[in-house]
Order: C-alpha cells, then structure tokens, then sequence
C-alpha cells in the first residue's frame, strides 16, 4: 500500500467522546485498518481548534501522510477548515475525506455501543474512499461586482446603502410601488417609540438617490440563471403607465382620479386609495402606478381623467411590461413577511366583529398619516374606545397554527398598550401567555408599562364574542380567557380588540426559493447556511439571505442582517475571482457512444453533443458537479471526479467490510437433554 | 435477531443536511444505515445500488430533494424514473424490491428523516438476511 493515512477522531468535548468510545475507536482504525493504509490514528478533544488543525499539519510533514480522514461534525460545518489544513501542509484539499460521527451517529444513538460500531463503520468506509481519491485543482472564476438586492424593506435599504456606499453597484427589485416594505406602515418602533417613517424615510431617500443603486419597484424577478459570480437575472418591470422620465411625482393625476378603492396593503385595508396612486406621500420612487384592475379606463374604456390633466404628459395607457436582463455576481434576497391571517382563528371573530383588529390595522389606525389622521377610533370612525383589549400569539405558540415564536408581537402589544392609554386613555388588557422581551432596552420598557397601569391577564384568550350575558356586556365585545395567575375564568367586556398575529413567510417563498435555488424550512422561512454561524449565507454559494425571510425579526435585527449580508457580499467582490467546485464531470472520448442521453440529462445544458466527432464534451464552467449525467450513461463512459464509481464503491464496501466483521457467529443451539 | 446491514446513498444538498437536521434534534433512531454522501440523488446509478447488494447489504437507501426541490433542479427527476424500473429490475432477478427504498427528504425534515429510517429498518428486520436469501435462491 503506497498511501499514507492518517486518521483523526474528534471528541467534540463530550458531543462525541460522551457516547462514541473514541479512544477505542481510534486504537481500532489504528491496528485494524493498517492494511488498508492507515499508519497513524489518535484522538483529540477539538479536532476544529487551532491545535487540532495543527496536529494534523504535523502529522502530515512527520509521517508524510498521503490522505487524511477526519470522523467530527457534518461536512457542511467543517470541511472547508480540515480541507485548509491539509492544503497548508501540502496535501491537495481533495485526498481529504471528512465523516459524520456526531450529528449522524453520537447525537442520535442512544446505545453506546452501537453508536462505537457505528463510527467505526463510517471510518472504515472514509478510509475506503480516501484511497481512490484524487487531487483537483479548483476553478477560478471572476466576481461580477453588481449585486441584485430582493425586497426593498428596510432591509434590503440597508443592505443595498452598504454596498453602494462601497462604490458597486446595486440593483434594488422591489414589487409593490414604492420601497418601505413594512416598517412604512408602522406608527412607532419599540422600544424607544420614535417614529417609523421619520427614521426610515430619510434611508428611502438615500436609496432612491444614490448613484450606485438602481431602483426596479413595481418589478419581479422572474428567472435566475448561472451561478456565484455570474448570475443573469431577467426581471419583469410591470407597466406603471406612466412615463417615469417626465412624471415629476406632482400628484395632479391622483388628485383629478375619480375611482377610489380601498387599499389593501399599504393601508391594510383600513384606509382608500385612487387608481393611480402613490402609497403614501414619501414614497420612493415617487411615480405612480395605474392600477389596471380598478382603473375606470382600462375597465369600461373612457375616462383618462389623469391623462387630461397630467402638466407633462406622463401618463401612457399604451405601456408595456418591460423584461430587463441583468448580470450580478451576488445576490440579496430580503424579501420580508407576511402578516398571519386572523381568520383562520374563528373563535376571534376577524372580519365578523367590526372592532376587531390586526395588528398591522392598528399600526395604520395609530399612525397620524393613516387614514384617521392617528385618532384611535372604532370602525364607525368617531368612538373613542374605553376599553381595549390585546390578545398575544395570534396564529404563533399554537399548534394548530405556527408552533414558533413571533418573536416581536409582545413588544409590539406592550408598544401598542402605550399607544392606546396615551392617546385614548382607555383601559388596556393585555392577554398574554407569556411575556417575552430580550432585547436592548426591551424588558425596561415592559416595566415601564407595568407602571403605566395596563392590565396584564396571564392566558390564552379562549374567544371573542359580541353575545351578551347581562347589562354591562351589552353592545360589547367580550373577551373570554381563563386567568392562569388566579385560576379563573374571566369574561372581559371592551370596545376594541387588537389581534396581535403572528409574522408568517411570504405565500410565495417557496417559488422564490426555487427560483434562486434555496430552500425552506417547515414553515417555509429560507433555510441560512448554519444557524449560528453562518445566517446570512445560504447553501446556493452567491446567494444571501437577510432579514424577516429567514425567521421572525424585529427592526434592529434585520438591519443588522441587511448590513451582515452586504459585508458578505462585499468580502467576495473584494477577492475578485472566486474559487468554483472542482468536482466536475468529464468524459471519456474512448467509450462514449454518442447516444446523447447525457445531454438531455443535465439541468445545466453544460453537456454539449461534437457531432463532428460524435462525443459528448463537458463544458466546465458550467457544470455544477450533480452527476446526473454519470447515472445515465450507459456506457460509463462518464466520471464525476470526487464522485468516481470507484470513490463511491471503495467506501460502501468499506462499511460493509466493518458491519461484516461485527456479525458474531450464531451460537449453535444447546440440545436439552 | 441479526443486525441488518444497510447502505443509504443521500443527496448532500437536502437529505444529508435532513440526517443533520435530525442529529441537531438529537433525534434518536436505529444505527444501522450507513450513510454515503453524494452531490445528487441523479448520481447513483442503478449499478451502484446492485454492486451494495452484491457485497451484501440487506438493504439500500436512495434519498434525494423533494421534487421541484433539487439543487440541482431536476437531477432528482432521473431518480424518481430511474428508481422504480430498477426495482422492477430487482423483482425480476429473484430480489425482494422492498428491499430498495427511494424517497425524498428535505433538509429541514429531520423528523421524517429519522421516521424513515427507523421504518426501514423494521421492514429489513423482518425480512431474512440478504445473503441467506441469496443461498436460498441458489438452492432451488
């Protein structure tokens, strides 16, 4: 045996070592995987740390070792770190293989025993495989440096202002008319209650000016192709009808349109809109949109009212959508939330008691440039409510719904609470299962309302209900909730009910992730690359993910993700070209028959058929590495390198050669006289 | 009772990180499954699932992305064809073809991960060790 192996098993403090007997494990490969080449086996604590890293580079240059296995943590995790560490020492980064002994062994075996076997058989396969591996050098491909950001919330303001300030090149796709996202609609922000839009319109405007970013509201993006550094995105910009070069953001058009709806989302419903509209006044950019649906012209065919008295002559019925093509080496995505249907909880009575509210309706309600001018009233538009209650995790901590925590609906409630008694006086019920406020400044703020005189009732609130009992219940709602801290069960007349619902993903998250290749966790917020250490970056190498897509935030926290994404995207446009999976397909011009089954294979076109000389050719650069192609051909003619047939087949026969040399020889049965 | 011996080819994009999911979970289950990493469920082969059988495993797992999920966005469409003609294949060379599992787990099902796994275990327990079946087969 010419190689040189060396074998290296990770405690991972007591993760592994706590059920895995790695001392008896790397005794075991030491002497019983010899032959298959292994001259040096140990065991130590943090295989990860600087030290760990070293004993290896060590042993490398000591032993000259060849190849080397690590059995640690997922591949995912530390592959990259063990790969450097060999590469240091001088052994090509791919006679490096790494086994799973911890998340797919000690973290889900009960039976210590088992779980040693196990790792044994998992060695023994790694060092199987190791044998046959190759040394690859990896591509290197150039960073484009524009950067496609999608959602123009405040996180993605964020992000693109980090990026343009650095002097590249944004592209900000926004799909409602105007970037904001959310936190526009919002009146105050906890826990400091400063104004919403007065923090966040100056950003808005920043972002609209800036000369590096490109704005693309009203657009989507409709298809993602290539990979990190190349990207080609093609993004439907969709008819504004209007002209945005000569539109000056006047407002004469919506002033003179005679149809008004109801806005749906930036009002939430709460407050109308003409057909061509602007969300709100700050809105940026500050063109407006013609909303084909409700339009009196597109419907019935006359009107043009805007058009008559537009002073520049912007409005164009005659506009099309436009689809622009753009190449961005990275890409963004921060495309928010949704906000919990309160429906879909029947027992609250949403949309069937008039005075019951969301959240995002109260924010609109509260908010002085909504459609009350801030006055808290009742749906009737002019009673001040004197009582109010707030019930808590409205569709979150509820099985029946979303089990995970919403994470910013208790401040928001405390929030709201200080609203109502400031402004109306009322008395405020806080209905609450628990209260949950980590963060800067957050728990002061709780004591603060505790102080305030709000009431606060510990209990899941069981209804709402306007069917009176006696007098006092009469033309009231009526909350119905057991208050665990004194094990009753109260019936709590008030005027209004405020649903604080639970921050939900997009309906469409999951065609979004699709479409940049990510993906979704149960309750389909985009999955980051490692929870804790890496959570901006997803598992699509070029692919970024910040704020409320990824899980229930708050304001500070997406912001922070906003700007930790464009660091990232920043830290790869600085290195200029980046390093591409080695792990490339190639075929052998020998065998290969010219059937072309593998070029109808692969997702990627990179196969391309040489009719010239009747072969299949890889193109590098465009293969990403899945193999596909390798299952189809029927000759074998092709091999996926790091994947081989001989790769794949060394290391499942050397874990059945270990789980063989387990199996004990029945005992013969013992006649009983 | 024997230990069956069990090979699962898991994609590294959904499934694998699925195994993962399911070990931060500290989800427990049998330990029997060996688990071999590669990019796309596309890439195995219905050689490489007769050559485990050959060196003896009881039985094989091929795990990939759900459909509509790959990475690689359709490798797994080749799986979902290629998987079932290749137990039909099984069934007419004297191979159980329950012996073969084909499925598709995500990488945030860590639950269903370890269901499927302890469920396929079950099923290989019940059934005699490969290889006797083999024997048996021979001896008719």
């Amino acid at each position: 045996m010419s190689e040189k192996i060396g074998v290296y098993v990770c405690h991972c403090g007591s993760n592994i070592a706590g059920v895995v007997n790695v001392a008896e494990v790397s005794a075991w490969a030491g002497k019983e995987l010899a032959k298959n080449g292994v001259v040096i086996a140990r065991d130590y604590k943090f295989m990860c740390s600087s030290l760990g890293q070293e004993l290896i580079e060590k042993d490398i240059k000591e032993h000259n070792l060849t190849r080397v296995v690590v059995a640690a943590c997922s591949p995912h995790l530390h592959e990259p770190t063990f790969r450097n560490a060999c590469a240091r020492a001088g052994v090509n980064p791919y006679l490096f293989e790494m086994t799973n002994i911890r998340e797919q062994d000690s973290w889900v075996t009960t039976d210590k025993l088992e779980a040693t076997k196990k790792a044994k058989a998992l060695i023994g396969a790694a060092v199987g495989r190791v044998v046959y591996q190759q040394p690859l050098s990896s591509l290197f491909v150039p960073i484009d440096p524009q950067v496609l950001i999608v959602g123009g919330g405040v996180t993605g303001i964020q992000a693109a202002l980090e990026i343009a300030d650095s002097g590249r090149k944004v592209f900000l796709v926004e799909r409602e008319p105007t970037i904001g996202g959310h936190m526009a609609q919002f009146d105050k922000t906890f826990p400091t209650l400063d104004c919403s839009a007065c923090i966040l319109t100056p950003k808005m405007f920043d972002a609209g000016n800036h000369k590096n970013i490109t704005l693309l509201t009203w657009s989507e993006v409709e298809k993602v192709e290539g990979y990190i550094g190349n990207f080609t995105v093609t993004i439907r910009k969709r008819a504004r009808f209007i002209t945005e070069d000569l539109c000056t953001g006047c407002g004469v058009c919506w002033e003179k349109c005679p149809k008004k709806v109801i806005d749906p989302v930036f009002e939430a419903g709460l407050g109308y809109r003409k057909a061509v509209y602007t969300p709100f006044p700050q809105a940026v950019p500050n063109y407006p949109v013609i909303d084909h649906e409700n339009c009196t012209f597109f419907q019935k065919g006359t009107c043009k009212v805007c058009q008559k008295f537009c002073p520049t002559g912007a409005i164009d019925f005659e506009q099309q959508d436009e689809i622009i093509t753009i190449k961005v080496g990275n890409i963004i995505l921060a495309t928010g939330w949704d906000l919990f249907d309160t429906r879909k909880v029947p027992n609250y009575g949403y949309g069937r008691l008039a005075n019951v509210y969301t959240s995002l309706e109260f924010e609109r309600l509260s908010n002085a440039s909504g459609p009350t001018g801030g006055n808290i009233v009742l749906r009737d538009g002019k009673t001040v409510p004197k009582s109010v209650a707030i019930v808590h995790c409205v569709g979150s901590r509820d099985q029946n719904y979303h089990p995970y925590c919403s994470a910013i609906c208790c401040m928001q409630s405390l929030k709201f609470a200080h609203l109502v008694e400031e402004k109306t006086g009322a008395d405020v019920y806080n209905c609450y299962i628990d209260i949950r406020t980590p963060g800067k400044g957050y728990e002061e703020f709780y004591q603060r309302l505790l102080g305030e005189g709000t009431h606060f009732i510990r209990g899941k609130v069981a209804e709402i209900t306007d069917a009176a009992r006696n007098a006092s219940e009469e033309g009231k709602l009526i909350v119905q909730v057991e208050d665990t801290l004194i094990g009753k069960q109260r019936r709590i007349p008030v005027d209004m009910v405020i649903l604080s619902a639970a921050m939900e993903a997009r309906h469409d998250a999951k065609e979004v992730a699709q479409k940049f290749g990510i993906s979704c966790s149960h309750d389909d917020w985009f999955i980051e690359r490692h929870p804790k250490l890496d959570p901006v970056a997803t598992m699509t190498d070029g692919v970024f993910v910040a704020g409320a897509c990824q899980g229930p935030k708050d304001i500070p926290a997406s912001v922070a993700q906003g700007a930790a994404a464009a660091a990232r995207v920043l830290s790869i446009i600085g290195q200029g070209e980046i390093e591409i999976e080695a792990a490339t397909a190639i075929v052998d011009d020998v065998t290969c028959v010219g059937c072309t089954q593998c070029v109808s294979s692969c997702p990627y076109q990179a196969i391309e058929f040489q009719a010239e000389r009747g072969k299949a050719y890889v193109i590098e650069a465009l293969c990403k590495g899945c193999g596909t192609c390798v299952g189809t051909c029927l000759p074998k003619s092709i091999t996926l390198k790091h994947f081989t047939d001989e790769q794949i087949v060394a290391e499942m026969i050397g874990a059945m050669t270990v789980m063989k040399s387990f199996e004990v020889v029945a005992p013969v049965p013992v006649e009983v006289a | 009772m024997y230990e069956p011996k069990i090979i699962g080819f898991l994609c590294n994009w959904c499934s694998y990180r699925g195994a993962d999911t399911a070990g931060m979970a500290r989800m427990k289950y049998p330990p029997n499954v060996k688990i071999i990493r590669v990019p796309c469920s596309g890439r195995i082969s219905p050689e490489l699932v007769l050559r485990t059988f050959r060196e003896g495993a009881d039985g094989v797992m091929v795990l990939g992305c759900h459909i509509g999920d790959c990475h690689y966005s359709t490798g797994n469409h080749r799986t979902a064809k290629r998987m079932p003609v290749l137990k039909r294949l099984l069934e007419y060379s004297g191979i159980d073809s329950d012996r073969l599992a084909i499925n598709w787990v995500s990488a945030a099902e860590g639950e269903k991960f370890a269901t499927v796994i302890k469920e396929f275990t079950e099923q290989i327990s019940a059934m005699p060790p490969f290889a006797e079946t083999m024997k048996m087969e021979e001896t008719k």
